[in-house]
């Protein structure tokens, strides 16, 4: 084996056992920042012995090993640490190292990966640091890339996650995976981490990027890695398949002049048929565990209609109304009934859909939503309002800085302008 | 891990309530108390008179200065805490969670730095 290959080689095995090697490490060492130091000196280590010394028979319990020797050699360098590291005796340290990874199995390694995710997805932290840790710590992206995801400094991303690393270590939060009765509630919000990455990824919040890729894909990652953890869990099951139908549909969202694309007007054509056919399968796996309904579920049953029908008429809009009051009723919100309110226009009309979101909006708690304005326009619209119409499209404006979103509503006012009878 | 749960609520509406709410209150924080004992969990723990008795002392340019009144204005006062002993931060905050006063008011759950060596 050459040297540029045997590198490669080495390469792939690091990509592919950061997080593993990385969770194990926190859970030996008790500290993420001796973990991430101690995994760093190892892959060095690696590069310089692997290449002369051959590959190591069990590559991950070779990096895990030589990552805690690194450490206690620290510690024992480290005066200040001399007497304890996190309250443990260096002793017991040692003796740990003495006897790890060889008789590690792969589920240990899965329950290490498991802990992560739950310490990183702590309801003690913020959500900001939910997700900068979960990216950096469980996906292994870099600090510059998940700055870049979030439109943030680096140097601003690098603070937000020394403060929660220091908030793990200093409020105690466990490195754990949540007993029975926590773990059902901890598992949601684990979930709603994912799919915050995953959204925003699939319509940044701001400026004019409609799709950022990278974090739609680690966030199907993550899903993947928790139905392993995990598995036959109806919440998981269900958001994995959501997020995949949602992102078998991300080619065909966006012109290549960067405007979005509405379902209907989309061609299927683009559609990835790969991720919608495993998808697919996810969502009948996800509504068929026993007494367990997931919103995410029913949520990933309304994306399979969409992309099971040939065309937008061909689509089976009374039973997509059927899934929506389904969610309206196990997670009620102005969203999912402004969404209800769009499929009833498909089935009942304009007229009844248009009253359920004047509704809404008398209610109040979406008045600063735009694509509530987007929606009302569009049924105004249908209803031949022109003038109403073009009035919401300007509300809906007025509240949106996505600039593709911005783009497709001054579409919407032109075609008013210049059609005579505003149809 | 030491934590100090402070035990935050509206000292108004704690005075409004009436001699049966009282007392009830007072049966369930007596029971709290004693399953946290039993728990080996207590540390120490009280209630606070109201901050109608509180007064706060600075020493500026060697002067020690009072003035009446807790450090500062807010919509919760607190009014009590207890000290446990927790494993981590879920046992502490499973804790804090059955404190009766949680219910109307709130628990700030802070970690004690361990005495220096």
């Amino acid at each position: 084996m050459n040297a540029s290959s045997g590198n490669q080689g080495i390469e792939a095995i690091f990509r592919r056992e950061a997080g593993r090697v990385l969770a194990t490490l926190i859970r030996l060492l008790g500290d993420f920042d001796s973990a991430e130091e101690a995994r760093q000196e190892a892959f060095i280590a690696a590069v310089e012995q692997w290449p002369t010394q051959g590959m190591p028979e069990n590559p991950r319990a070779w990096l895990i090993r030589t990552g805690q020797n690194k450490a206690v050699d620290r510690i024992r360098r480290d005066v200040v640490f001399r007497t304890k590291v996190q309250g443990r005796e260096i002793a017991s340290a040692e003796a740990d190292a003495a006897a790890i990874a060889e008789d590690e199995d792969d589920g240990t390694f899965g329950d290490d990966r498991l802990r992560l995710i739950f310490t990183c997805c702590h309801p003690a932290l913020s959500a900001e640091a939910h997700i900068a840790l979960t990216l950096r710590e469980v996906c292994g992206l870099t600090t510059q890339a998940v700055a870049r995801a979030f439109l943030v400094s680096e140097e601003t991303m690098a603070q937000r996650l020394v403060r929660a690393k220091k908030k793990i270590r200093d409020a105690g939060i466990p490195y754990e995976t949540p007993e029975p009765p926590l773990l059902n509630q901890r598992t949601q919000g684990v979930l709603a981490v994912v799919y915050g990455v995953f959204t925003e990824g699939y319509a940044a919040t701001a400026g004019s990027r409609l799709v950022d890729a990278e974090l739609c894909s680690e966030a199907i990652r993550l899903g993947r890695l928790l139905d392993e953890l995990l598995p036959k869990n109806a919440s998981v099951l269900g958001l994995l398949a959501l997020m995949l139908l949602h992102d078998a549909r991300r080619g065909a969202r966006v012109s290549p002049d960067g405007d979005v694309v509405l379902l209907e007007d989309q061609d299927r054509a683009q559609w990835d048929r790969a991720k919608i056919a495993e998808g697919l399968a996810l969502v009948e796996q996800a509504l068929s565990v026993p007494g367990q309904i997931s919103p995410y579920a029913v949520q990933a049953a309304i994306a399979a209609l969409h992309v099971r029908a040939k065309t937008k008429e061909d689509t089976d809009w009374p039973q997509i109304v059927g899934l929506y009051e389904v969610l309206l009723r196990l997670q009620p919100s102005p969203i999912i009934e402004l969404n209800h309110a769009v499929a009833v226009s498909m089935v009942d009309g304009a007229g009844r859909a248009l009253d359920l979101v004047d509704s809404l909006q008398a209610r109040g708690q979406v008045s600063e939503y735009h694509l509530l304005h987007a929606a009302r326009g569009r049924l105004l619209q249908q209803l031949a309002r022109p003038n109403e119409a073009r009035e919401a499209y300007r509300a809906a404006l007025q509240l949106t800085t996505l600039e593709p979103e911005r783009r497709l509503l001054m579409a919407r006012i032109a075609g008013i302008d210049a059609a005579p009878d505003g149809a | 891990m030491q934590y100090l749960l402070l035990i935050y609520s509206n000292e108004k509406e704690m005075a409004a309530l009436n001699p049966a709410e009282r007392t009830s209150m007072t049966e369930e924080y007596t029971e709290f108390t004693k399953g946290i004992i039993q728990a080996g969990q207590f540390k120490a723990g009280d209630r606070l008179k109201p901050t109608s008795a509180a007064t706060t002392v600075r020493v500026r340019n060697g002067q020690a200065v009072m003035t009446d009144g807790p450090f500062a204005e807010t919509r919760e006062q607190l009014g009590g805490y207890y000290l446990v002993d927790a494993k981590n931060l879920d046992e502490a905050t499973a804790i804090a969670a059955r404190i009766p006063g949680a219910r109307v008011g709130s628990i700030e759950v802070r970690p004690i730095w361990p005495p220096q060596t």
